[in-house]
């Protein structure tokens, strides 16, 4: 077992096209980490300073994260993690 | 570069919500495949605001969800520039995470609405035919 992540498109070109990998369960930024041991550079995309970045969007299962403990989120093994980048503009 | 398609229909519908929330700007996302789009979704821009929008987070994952499992693509993602024209802002250009969407602005500042689609690929703006 292990957890889920769905790589949204803009991402994919990091992931060699995957737009699901498979990680290892900890907290979400013990999750980006390992994402960014697995494929360079798509932590840097989805964080910053141990913060997920304000335009990035990540829900575990159907819940953000925000509304959880934020980075401190305690993802389990065959748990579903979606990285959202955020649509918005002016 | 490819063109992006969309009915007279749909085009009307993304005019009407884009007048409904005016003076705020509108947006919503448009799926399809292969640069057609088949299915608008209204969404809600929860900054509520003139000069700028922010999908609503938990909207958007749900309308990624049920894409996906018709086998859509989010083929476009439109809004509205209410007091500007039909062209992209600088923070359009910097926030268009999605390269592979075309972004559609719907501008209100004219007689009638002028529509414009365009690709937004590392800050870098082309405008894209619109066929009907």
């Amino acid at each position: 077992m292990a957890v889920k992540v769905r790589i949204p498109t803009p991402l994919q070109k990091l992931t060699n096209g995957q737009d699901e990998v498979e990680t290892e369960a900890g907290t979400v930024m013990s999750l980006i980490n390992n994402l960014d041991k697995q494929f360079p550079g798509i932590g840097e995309r989805i964080s910053e300073g141990g913060k997920v970045r304000r335009f990035i969007n990540i829900y575990l299962n159907d819940e953000d994260i925000r509304f959880l403990r934020n980075e401190e989120t305690e993802i389990k093994d065959g748990d579903e993690v979606s990285i959202v980048p955020a649509i918005a503009g002016g | 570069m490819t063109t992006l398609s969309i009915s007279r229909q749909l085009l009307a519908e993304i005019v009407t919500h884009c007048r409904e929330v005016y003076p705020c700007e509108a947006c919503g996302i448009l799926a399809g495949k292969n640069n057609v789009v088949q299915k608008i979704y209204r969404m809600t821009n929860i900054e509520k605001s003139g000069v700028s929008y922010f999908m609503d987070p938990k909207e958007q994952f749900a309308v990624m969800k049920e894409m996906r499992e018709e086998g859509l693509e989010m083929t476009a993602v439109y809004h509205s520039h209410p007091h500007a024209d039909a062209c992209p802002s600088q923070k359009d250009v910097s926030l268009a995470f999605y390269d592979d969407a075309y972004y559609l602005i719907v501008s209100l500042i004219h007689e009638s609405p002028l529509i414009k689609a365009f690709t937004i690929k590392e800050g870098m703006v082309k405008e894209v035919e619109i066929v009907t």
